[in-house]
């Protein structure tokens, strides 16, 4: 609900608003079947955000869809159960059924191939299942290279394959919407957006998160390199492996087996803030499945991955 | 190679609230002018180069050798495989970097001739250009092709980089040639406020840092300084325009109208006209999801409520009854062709300006001829070329000027065939075209003059706004009326 007793925002974080909400009406009126990406991370809490106060007082004019791997920490799933309990806005879950029947695990079949039957193919069959002609992304610009060069509007072939050649000219802020029936378009509304901006967006306007995202104790162990969260049961521990309880907190989230923690004693917004302006390595840093081979991130989207 | 981790001392760390939007700049010039180079020096002086992109920079650079033990800045922006096999930049990308004083969203754009397109999608949104130029080859054709796209594009503010300097013996002979010739060719475009800097982006000198030590003739400012000091393009200041994306629709109580202030303020109990249709209504109220607002301005996505029942409809515009856009059948522009067909004379293509699509034909008088540098006559236009046009609709179009608001002034051409954008146009003014009046060419019309403060009551009227697509309206002197009048020889 609206709450009228903040202070306005700064005039930065402002024009992004503006941005993102006219990005927001633009699709909803020019596509027949829009979706929202729902990851539940604090990119994806901002564009829930926004898309609220994009539509509002009209109720959000399109379901919010997340792919489950079945791996997502435990307070992810928490925090989008509270959401879709709320009612105001339909959360449709979607699980590719190969993974539970034929056990596909982030441990047994690994990350590349894991993530692309349980993210990257998911996410094709729930969009062909629902037939939607456009879907909203919480992707930034600044997070990766090839995203850098990634459209508002990102235009996709009807099997999703993403053609970085074959993007159309975005002048203004006009936006060409217009596709053939099959083909599909990514929206983006926070384009524009860096780390920073999402989380002094998130202080301003007070948008509840996954609580990994602040610092506490919590058991980890550690597995090439990264910093696992070591609470499901289902984590198996390697020959020498042990678990430590430290104080750390997330960057990003994702499924947990694939996203490393880092050390930090940041237990606010404002000390994620102050966090994250001194940091000197990038958020994606704790991604396993950014680290395999220079480009890989392009690769994973050809294929259709977010 | 050592990356430095240091944190960033508390001094430049970025602020936490900023006073204004961020500074868009483009970056362009020739293939090997160091563009790419250009904006790794900048993020990494910044130190918006986080270490582990460091370190899959150093990781990359195995096998590209640029002669010093530096990491190859180029490879921070030349994102795709695509491009970093090829060791060139074929799209633009966006970059985001800030400093204590503000932030920057800088767009790198390729210097090939046929990705021109490019270089017009990063010039759309910038409020500064940054040319490079190779200190060794100075102006090319291409540079001054880019300016004049950049300053058709409504960028008022250049920064002339010319780099390599290194390479022309810190030369400030050769500097100065080139910067007084750049200044001529940027006055020829209306363009005033050039700032020329002698830089290698290579060895970072005049960039973020200075270069005193190999430049002690250069007393003027560093890229960055430059950057921190150049102005945000402001709001327009014609009368309110809100293009309506959406009407929002809740429920039998709530009906309003979702868009953005293209334009203008608004605030309730303002008066309104809804184009095309030229229905007058007042606003009631301002609706945001914060509060119920006093007012509005150019930038804010709002939802409008009006105090009557009225029909309308996305691609409707809602603007001040008394200082309305231009509405009509035919309006001159200068148009980019961007795909690799051209514009075809007489093809019905569809326009999108603001939340309106409509068919439109467009009519080619001249392009440029960037040898020349003239307008020549043309009546098709091919890939890359910038032309001259008269746009036909066929419903009402509704526009301003691009001078007087870059939103309501500026489009794109979508081809019905392919859905692909193939053009980028700006809006001159509506076409002078008396054909429309009366109904055949030997049917009598009637020229009325008015002193200009008489003529803007009766065109503020509803009965002339009803009737606005069936007259011409010219300003004149009165010399000039006349001699059209033949005054002088009936007395």
């Amino acid at each position: 609900m609206p709450s009228p007793q903040k202070p306005p925002l700064d005039p930065h974080l402002k024009a992004l608003e503006n941005e993102a909400i006219y990005i927001f009406r633009e699709v909803a009126a020019e596509f027949e079947k829009p979706v929202m990406l729902y990851s539940i991370g604090k990119d994806s809490s901002v564009l829930l955000h926004l898309a609220r106060k994009a539509f509002y007082p009209g109720r959000i004019p399109f379901p919010l869809l997340h792919i489950d791997t079945g791996w997502k920490f435990a307070e992810m799933i928490a925090l989008r159960d509270a959401i879709a309990a709320e009612g105001d806005v339909d959360v449709i879950t979607f699980t590719n059924p190969r993974g539970p029947a034929e056990n596909i695990t982030p441990f047994t079949h690994g990350s590349a191939l894991y993530t692309d039957i349980m993210k990257t193919q998911a996410l094709r069959m729930a969009l062909d299942a629902g037939g939607y002609d456009a879907a909203f992304g919480g992707a930034r610009r600044d997070e990766e290279a090839s995203r850098a060069k990634e459209r508002i509007y990102s235009f996709r072939t009807p099997d999703h394959r993403w053609d970085p050649r074959n993007q159309r000219p975005e002048l203004w802020s006009i936006y060409n919407g217009m596709i053939r029936k099959g083909e599909s378009v990514r929206a983006f509304p926070l384009s524009n957006w860096t780390e920073g901006d999402i989380w002094r967006y998130i202080q301003a306007e007070n948008i509840p998160i996954v609580p990994l995202y602040f610092a506490a104790e919590r058991p980890v162990v550690e597995r090439d390199g990264m910093l696992i969260h070591a609470e499901d049961k289902r984590l198996e521990l390697l020959p020498g492996e042990q678990i430590r309880h430290e104080r750390i907190r997330f960057r990003t989230l994702g499924c947990f087996p694939l996203t490393g923690a880092i050390h930090s004693e940041a237990e606010t917004l404002d000390d994620i803030i102050a966090e994250i302006e001194t940091a000197t390595v990038s958020e994606r840093q704790g991604r396993a499945i950014d680290r395999d081979q220079a480009g890989s991130m392009e690769l994973k989207k050809r294929e259709g991955y977010f | 190679m050592t990356v430095s981790t240091a944190a960033k001392p508390a001094s430049e760390a970025a602020p936490q609230t900023r006073q204004s939007r961020p500074l868009r700049f483009l970056t362009c010039g020739s293939v090997d002018d160091g563009k790419s180079t250009l904006i790794g020096r900048l993020l990494w002086d910044t130190k918006s180069v986080k270490a582990d992109q460091a370190e899959s920079l150093t990781r990359d650079s195995k096998g590209t050798r640029n002669g010093l033990d530096l990491p190859d800045f180029a490879l921070l922006t030349d994102g795709l495989q695509a491009e970093r096999e090829q060791g060139i930049t074929i799209d633009v990308a966006y970059r985001y970097f800030s400093t204590a004083k503000r932030s920057f969203i800088v767009a790198d754009t390729p210097g090939h001739v046929q990705y021109t397109r490019n270089m017009a999608t990063g010039a759309s949104t910038a409020d500064l250009a940054v040319l490079l130029v190779d200190a060794r080859a100075g102006l090319l054709e291409q540079t001054l092709r880019h300016a004049s796209i950049a300053a058709l594009m409504g960028i008022h503010q250049f920064v002339l980089a010319v780099n390599k300097i290194d390479l022309a013996s810190y030369s400030r002979e050769i500097f100065e040639q080139i910067a007084a010739e750049f200044r001529e060719y940027a006055l020829s475009l209306g363009v005033r406020a050039v700032t020329a800097i002698p830089m290698s982006a290579l060895k970072g000198e005049n960039v973020v840092h200075d270069g005193k030590a190999e430049m002690p003739w250069y007393d003027g400012p560093t890229l960055l300084e430059t950057l921190e000091l150049a102005t945000v393009r402001s709001a327009q200041t014609v009368g309110f325009r809100m293009p309506v994306q959406r009407v929002c629709r809740p429920d039998e109580s709530f009906r309003g109208y979702q868009g953005t202030v293209a334009g203008g303020a608004v605030k309730p109990g303002d008066s309104v006209v809804i184009l095309p249709s030229g229905t007058p209504a007042n606003v009631s109220k301002i609706v945001t999801y914060d509060l119920v607002r006093n007012a509005a301005v150019a930038g804010d996505a709002i939802t409008l409520v009006l105090d009557r029942q009225v029909d309308v409809a996305r691609g409707d515009m809602i603007a001040s009854i008394d200082a309305r856009p231009a509405t009509g059948l035919h309006f001159d522009a200068t148009l980019i062709s961007l795909a690799q067909d051209g514009i075809t004379p007489g093809k019905r293509y569809w326009l999108k300006s603001a939340s309106r699509r409509q068919r439109v034909t467009v009519e080619t008088f001249s392009a440029i001829d960037w040898k020349t540098r003239r307008w020549n006559e043309a009546d098709a236009l091919a890939v890359n070329t910038i032309g001259k046009v008269r746009l036909h609709f066929e419903e009402t179009a509704i526009f301003d000027s691009y001078e007087a608001n870059r939103d309501t002034g500026a489009f794109i051409l979508i081809d019905p065939d392919t859905h692909n954008t193939v053009a980028g146009g700006m809006i001159q003014g509506r076409a002078s075209d008396v054909s429309r009046i009366g109904k055949g060419s030997n049917e009598r019309v009637v020229l009325l003059a008015l002193p200009p403060e008489v003529a803007e009551k009766l065109i503020g009227s509803d009965f002339f706004a009803s009737i606005r697509d069936d007259v011409e309206v010219r300003q004149t002197t009165r010399d000039q009326l006349a001699g059209l009048f033949d005054d002088g020889k009936e007395d």
